[in-house]
């Protein structure tokens, strides 16, 4: 290697390397998802002491937590960037970002993406969207506090709230960055995955983490323009006097707004329309991030392997025609209610393949329990809990019941975040030796596994206990009400399982960080893992492959063929 | 061509032959229209839910519209012989056809913006109804566009002035009008929709 040669600038800041660049968005997205912690933390801070003083906090937030009391204006704001954050800043950058700049080209046996340019340039677009977030919690009125789907009114006028002001016109410029910013990424990936595939590796031999991040790419390329038309319209409505989304007879105080005959409905559409395809865009690499870790670590071919690339697609295309399910207690027509819900409810059918065929490939395998495999069956976990919570949500008539209450948090801190974050955890633990050569300490991982799959189903699952008693989704304090005065044990101890989950997570930034320097040093496979991926060196330079590009000749899944020495045959070996 | 001991900032170029990278360039431009695509279906959608408000109200466009899309279809006209002059070689032609065509292009903004000034003069301006609201964002966002093409046939003219256009090697035309093109169908959309929609 002769990276002398290489300035720092150009090595570690504007480097046109994938690998370098998928290094750099797991950088952004870490810092973003520690932010995001935090903000989990002071959420559960209030609901578990309601309204208790904490005067240290004053010192970090002289408004928000006056004398050391959380305000309801500061609260609505953790919430709603608690949830901008670790949607779009942690669990689309790192999954899909991060591992899809970081694997494609590895697994698909190219020396880098199609366009390495457009690459640098899109994650150097992300990067002022998010300090631009950041930045909206320390301005006047502080950050956004219309929730994390911005609906309007409350984020088109800007004198509603304290949060509608400045707060949200940043909201709106750092999203506006972010959806430029992954759809050149999306752009990227599929290309790169159309043209730049080894030789004999047909579409139907990519591994399925690969298939993700290709339809992944096509659903980030088609559903954020919608969020970035909404977003536009929505300025016009807070900036230049327009009336979109805002209706006539609007008070604020005394002052009787001059908008006409906009729909805020519209608005929920529009966002629906990017919002729902982002669900999956979170969700299935972490689909296929399990898939491939499971078959290694079960030393066994992936099941159902083409029903697994047909779910991903039928997934990718119901994503599309399912928005309305978020909508069902907007007044909508009952008829088309029923019509989202039939379309919610057959994304049951592509799902139960993918759960099942990951049944299929663990039943009797004789499974080697590494952090990575761990991960993998939490997702495993995480995915059904969720998914069957998903069944009752997804059907209007239960919906109208529970809607904005705990269930949906619960519900959705299951499937999309928490089946998302151990699927990008598992990836870590399981390319980390790709990524810088050397291991990650398995001890540390299985502490930081253990903490994290304990407390997440300590935090989320009594939520749908909150929620069916009537706690509401965005509630401040909810001992306001009488009838939910009993449930604040239920809220304490969330509260006190919460701090735990978020303590184990300093055990995997540790481990992450330290491992760079002291980890033991990896070999190119360690795993013994048959995906292309693994026949780069080691800690593979800029080019990843020191000669030619090895070719596929085979699936990525040949493990412990019968009448075989070794236990798997590499993708790479004729 | 590559290789991992490139120690150099520059790029390494995955594509294996120039004709792979040219095919690369195409498909990555058809999948960014395929983006814009769909920013203009969502604007559209919302254009035809809200012209169902009890206050749409009709907008008469003006005339100048005309002008604007005789405009635009003409710098696609020269842009295509300006292409065509590219591929027979002929570079001096190329640079006229292709100068008309950014003159044309520019000279569409200027339409758009005589539209915008003419419906300022009878009073009509961006948040006076939803359908001028409308009118507004949707040319805006598309001469945004169209300015991006004009950046691009500016950035052709520093190659060619460079000697980086090469014909039979250079994609970069073909690009280019690919894009031009677009931008020039999606105005006759934009138009169709604002004239016979609401």
């Amino acid at each position: 290697m002769e990276h002398e040669k290489q300035g720092f600038v150009s090595r570690y800041i504007f480097s046109f390397d994938h690998k370098m660049i998928g290094k750099q968005y797991f950088t952004l997205a870490m810092s973003m998802g520690f932010i995001g912690g935090i903000l989990a933390v002071l959420i559960r801070l209030q609901l578990g002491f309601p309204s208790q003083p904490w005067p240290f906090l004053e010192n970090l937030f002289p408004v928000g937590m006056a004398s050391g009391i959380m305000t309801p204006e500061f609260y609505v704001s953790l919430f709603t960037m608690h949830g901008t954050i670790m949607v779009f800043f942690l669990l689309s950058l790192l999954p899909v970002s991060g591992f899809g700049n970081f694997l494609i080209p590895l697994q698909i046996g190219a020396r880098d993406m199609a366009f390495p340019f457009l690459n640098m340039l899109s994650f150097w677009t992300v990067v002022p969207g998010a300090i631009i977030i950041i930045i909206s919690f320390f301005v006047e009125g502080g950050a956004a506090a219309s929730g994390w789907t911005a609906y309007p009114p409350l984020s088109g006028i800007r004198s509603a709230i304290p949060g509608s002001g400045l707060g949200q016109t940043l909201w709106l410029v750092g999203m506006i960055f972010f959806v430029a910013s992954f759809t050149m990424g999306g752009l990227n990936f599929v290309v790169t995955i159309l043209n730049l595939r080894t030789k004999g590796l047909r579409m139907m031999r990519m591994p399925l983490t690969t298939w993700a991040q290709f339809v992944v790419g096509i659903l980030g390329l088609l559903s954020f323009p919608a969020l970035a038309a909404g977003a536009l319209l929505l300025t016009f409505d807070r900036s230049l006097g327009t009336s979109f989304f805002l209706p006539a007879g609007i008070f604020i105080g005394d002052t009787l707004m001059p908008h006409e005959g906009g729909t805020p409905l519209l608005w929920q559409h529009l966002f629906w329309f990017l919002g729902h395809p982002e669900v999956y865009i979170i969700m299935l690499p972490a689909m296929g991030f399990t898939s491939d870790i499971l078959a290694t670590f079960c030393r066994r071919p992936i099941f159902g392997y083409r029903s697994m690339v047909y779910a991903i697609m039928a997934i990718g295309t119901l994503s599309f025609l399912v928005w309305g399910h978020h909508m069902f207690v907007s007044g909508m027509s009952p008829f088309l209610g029923s019509l989202f819900v039939v379309t919610t409810l057959a994304i049951a059918i592509p799902s139960a393949v993918k759960a099942f065929n990951w049944l299929f490939t663990i039943a009797r395998a004789r499974i080697q329990f590494t952090s990575a495999s761990l991960f993998g069956l939490g997702v495993v976990s995480l995915f059904v809990t969720g998914g069957l919570t998903g069944i009752f949500l997804g059907t209007n008539a239960v919906d109208i019941q529970l809607h904005d209450t705990y269930f949906v948090v619960g519900h959705f801190h299951f499937i999309m975040a928490g089946a998302g974050l151990f699927g990008a955890f598992g990836a870590v633990y399981y390319w980390y030796p790709k990524m810088f050569g050397r291991m990650l300490s398995e001890r540390l991982g299985k502490i930081h596994f253990w903490i994290t799959f304990v407390a997440y189903y300590a935090v989320f699952f009594p939520m749908h206990y909150l929620g069916v008693s009537g706690m509401m989704r965005r509630i401040y304090d909810p001992n306001v009400y009488e009838f939910l005065q009993p449930l604040q044990p239920v809220n304490l101890f969330i509260t006190i399982s919460a701090f735990v989950l978020f303590a184990g997570q300093l055990v995997f930034i540790y481990n992450y960080f330290v491992s760079m320097r002291r980890g033991a040093p990896a070999t190119a496979n360690p795993w013994n893992a048959a995906g292309l991926e693994w026949s780069a060196p080691a800690h593979p330079g800029h080019g990843n492959w020191e000669g030619e590009i090895p070719p596929a000749h085979r699936w990525p899944y040949d493990y412990s063929e019968p009448g075989k020495k070794r236990d798997f045959t590499p993708q790479w070996e004729a | 061509m590559s290789s991992t001991t490139a120690g150099a900032a520059a790029p390494i170029d995955a594509a294996r032959t120039p004709a792979d990278r040219r095919h690369i360039n195409r498909l990555g431009l058809l999948v960014a229209l395929g983006g814009i695509t769909m920013l203009f279906a969502a604007f559209t959608s919302a254009y035809i839910v809200r012209s169902g408000g009890g206050d749409w109200a009709a907008l008469e466009l003006p005339p100048v519209l005309w002008m604007s899309t005789a405009l635009i279809v003409g710098s696609s006209l020269t842009l295509e012989l300006a292409r065509r002059a590219f591929q027979r070689g002929s570079l001096p032609s190329f640079r006229s056809w292709s100068a008309a065509t950014a003159a044309l292009g520019t000279g569409f903004l200027a339409s758009q913006y005589a539209a915008w000034l003419s419906l300022n003069e009878a009073g009509i301006y961006l948040q006076s109804h939803p359908k001028s609201s409308f009118f507004f964002v949707l040319t805006g966002v598309h001469a945004v566009h169209l300015l991006a093409g004009v950046v691009a046939l500016l950035a052709l003219f520093g190659l060619a002035a460079a000697g980086r256009l090469v014909p039979g090697r250079s994609d970069a035309p073909t690009l280019t009008a690919i894009y031009w093109h677009f931008v020039g169908g999606l105005w006759i959309y934009l138009l169709a929709v604002l004239s016979l929609l609401g």
